[in-house]
């Protein structure tokens, strides 16, 4: 939304800034008036949208599709434990500082997604996308076999973290007569964290980097012939993918304070994929919308059950807020193709007497539209 | 010796089951382009709809109904989804299909819940034994099933007019339509054909020793993808050996657990991930898959 509302000049410049300071305040002020429950609910959305970001730079940037999101995110996670724990409850623990833990799981992540690249960087399209199935599958079994690292099936506990002196757990802080409790103040991590996500990805997308990650996208051979090293992109890009859903993980591990390895199975993957359709393919701001909507909307269900129609508490054998927000989210990413391409970043970018443009993303002269003839067709196999 | 026979020919077994699924998910693929990573849940409707009639109508009818329910569900799919979209980008449309499969898997895990129906095969339990092997009559009737259904596919694909015109629309979508060849009745046929094929399939996942339909069955579904994919995603061959491949190493991997102990519980079920990995990494479009040329 913000870039194209700054592409399009000064002319609206002035109000943008208002909305987003007014935005800003808001966030800042909310942990003093929502209750736990929407608190929470909050941090799932920050970190959704922070690794719906990573997902969109992977798949919608640059055209990788990728099904393993979620294994990443678990190595995210399961990677903090590790480096955090003290060793106390079992299980191994190097017991490094929250912080420190906290970076070295990104970078375990992003190593993860490296070690990935002999397969992330040849790979395209279905193959790419089932192959990075394995990864799921593959890491669940990890999950729940390597019992001394994750704990098996029962998970193991997430330290929490501290950080120049400020310990994120339920110890209460009294901040202007409220208390602040581990979601208060992991609320503002979040809101860093996502800032930051944010500011570097939209670096990313509209440096050199990202005109190159489209031009692989729109024509991978074209993009070949014209000096991009399109193997070491993509393995490049699934790196910084892994990386961004590394640290969704380590914020998720940190809200939840005990990972399950259930939790990070195929359907997790598949809501990302959900996230980045609904919110726009290739865009920052897309992501972001996505992110906080797709997680929401369970949370929303949830607390709303009773007052709707059609949804009943789980259990009763009616549709169950989990059930009825998957029906919903599965439709959302049906139609968004349909009759919404380009997703919720479209819809507040389109005006009026703007010409269509395929991302919100991609100015018309990045790359050159191939000619649409059947040989040079650019994700069709060739046959 | 003998243990070894049995793993081999159950393996083979589930194999050509896969390799029913898998023919199933080529067969859009060849004639769309699009990855239908739905294929789990047609299956799963196809499935459903013989669990819930075998006892009123008979096993047989309700199979009969099973895959026209599924042919019929993946037929909608093509028709109200997939053709609104035809042409569009096919991991955009993939992704399409995701949403598709959202939708089904909810619908239809949530009235499975957590029974475990029983589909009302007439083999039971039963067994052959040929001297030392003892095999289950399920294992030879899944067997001998998929073999003639995949005959009888090849022969279709091969002589029939549908056929030749599936073939000439994945060789050249425009030109096949330049000839005269209707490419919506082409993909709503793939699509129906692959939702047969995947309720069959469902049938014989289902049966003796597994311990019938369950919410779980779209799991053992989805190893159906990268049999697929290790097979070559564009080569009908390479669905038939990606398929025995994946279901052989299963079987191996699942019989012999208690040696592979060293790799955790349940690595049969991971070996199918594993040897698509492993052929990726030497052929990445899969070993009968057709090279990527491209002429600029």
């Amino acid at each position: 939304m913000s870039e194209t509302l700054a592409r399009s000049g000064l002319r609206v410049r002035t109000p943008a800034v208002y909305g987003w300071a007014a935005a800003a305040l808001v966030l800042v002020v909310l942990p003093f008036y929502l209750d736990r429950f929407w608190l929470q609910a909050g941090l799932f959305a920050m970190a959704a949208a922070i690794g719906a970001i990573g997902i969109n730079l992977l798949t919608g940037a640059t055209g990788q599709l990728s099904m393993g999101h979620a294994f990443f995110l678990a190595v995210g996670a399961y990677g903090y434990c590790l480096f955090a724990g003290d060793g106390t409850d079992g299980l191994a623990g190097l017991g490094l500082p929250g912080w420190l833990a906290a970076v070295l799981a990104v970078a375990l992540s992003g190593l993860a997604g490296g070690v990935f690249s002999p397969i992330a960087g040849r790979l395209r399209g279905a193959y790419l996308g089932i192959a990075t199935l394995a990864l799921i599958f593959i890491g669940q079994h990890v999950l729940f076999n390597a019992h001394d690292l994750t704990g098996g099936y029962n998970g193991r506990a997430v330290p929490p973290l501290s950080l120049f002196g400020l310990t994120f757990d339920d110890t209460e802080l009294l901040v202007a007569q409220v208390p602040f409790g581990a979601v208060e103040k992991l609320w503002y991590l979040g809101l860093v964290l996502l800032l930051g996500g944010v500011v570097f990805a939209r670096g990313v997308l509209r440096g050199r980097p990202g005109r190159a990650m489209n031009a692989i996208r729109d024509h991978r051979i074209a993009a070949g012939v014209m000096g991009i090293p399109v193997a070491r992109y993509r393995a490049a890009v699934f790196v910084l993918s892994s990386m961004y859903a590394g640290l969704a993980g380590v914020l998720l591990a940190l809200v939840f304070q005990r990972t399950v390895p259930e939790y990070f199975g195929m359907a997790l993957s598949l809501e990302y994929l959900a996230m980045i359709v609904i919110g726009g393919l290739g865009s920052v701001a897309g992501a972001v919308a996505g992110g906080v909507f797709v997680s929401l909307l369970p949370q929303f269900l949830n607390r709303y059950s009773e007052a709707l129609p059609l949804v009943s508490a789980p259990g009763t054998g009616g549709i169950a807020p989990g059930e009825a927000s998957r029906y919903l989210y599965g439709a959302a990413v049906v139609a968004v193709v349909l009759f919404l391409p380009g997703g919720l970043a479209r819809l507040a970018a389109r005006r009026p007497g703007r010409p269509k443009n395929p991302t919100p993303d991609t100015p018309p002269s990045t790359t050159p539209t191939p000619p649409d003839t059947s040989s040079t067709e650019p994700s069709g196999e060739p046959r | 010796m003998s243990t070894f026979a049995e793993f081999l020919i159950n393996g083979i077994s589930l194999g050509s089951i896969y390799a029913l699924i898998a023919l199933g998910f080529v067969v859009i693929f060849r004639a769309t382009e699009v990855v239908n990573f739905a294929h789990a849940s047609l299956l799963l409707a196809g499935g459903y709809v013989t669990a819930v009639l075998h006892d009123e109508i008979g096993f047989w009818p309700a199979l009969l109904a099973g895959i026209a329910g599924a042919a019929v569900v993946g037929a909608a799919v093509e028709f109200f989804v997939m053709r609104r979209h035809r042409g569009g980008d096919h991991s955009v449309l993939a992704i399409v299909t995701i949403g598709v499969d959202i939708l089904l898997a909810t619908e239809l895990t949530r009235r499975i819940g957590t029974d475990i129906l029983a589909l009302g095969d007439p083999w039971g339990d039963a067994v052959v034994t040929v001297g030392p092997v003892t095999i289950a009559e399920t294992r030879i009737a899944a067997l001998l099933a998929a073999a003639l259904l995949i005959t009888a596919f090849l022969v279709a694909f091969r002589y029939t007019s549908w056929g030749v015109a599936m073939r000439a629309a994945a060789e050249n979508q425009e030109t096949a339509a330049l000839m005269g060849i209707r490419l919506g009745r082409v993909s709503l046929g793939a699509w129906a054909v692959a939702g047969g094929l995947a309720a069959v399939a469902a049938l014989f996942l289902t049966v003796f020793p597994t311990p019938g339909l369950e919410r779980g069955t779209s799991l053992a579904a989805l190893k159906a993808f990268p049999a697929a994919i290790l097979g070559g995603l564009d080569s009908t061959t390479g669905a038939l050996v990606g398929g025995l491949l994946v279901g052989v190493t299963e079987s191996l991997a699942t019989g012999y657990q208690s040696d592979l102990a060293f790799l955790g519980r349940g690595i049969g079920d991971l070996a199918p991930y594993l040897v698509m990995v492993a052929v990726l990494l030497i052929r990445p479009a899969g070993l009968f898959g057709t090279k990527e040329l491209a002429r600029v």
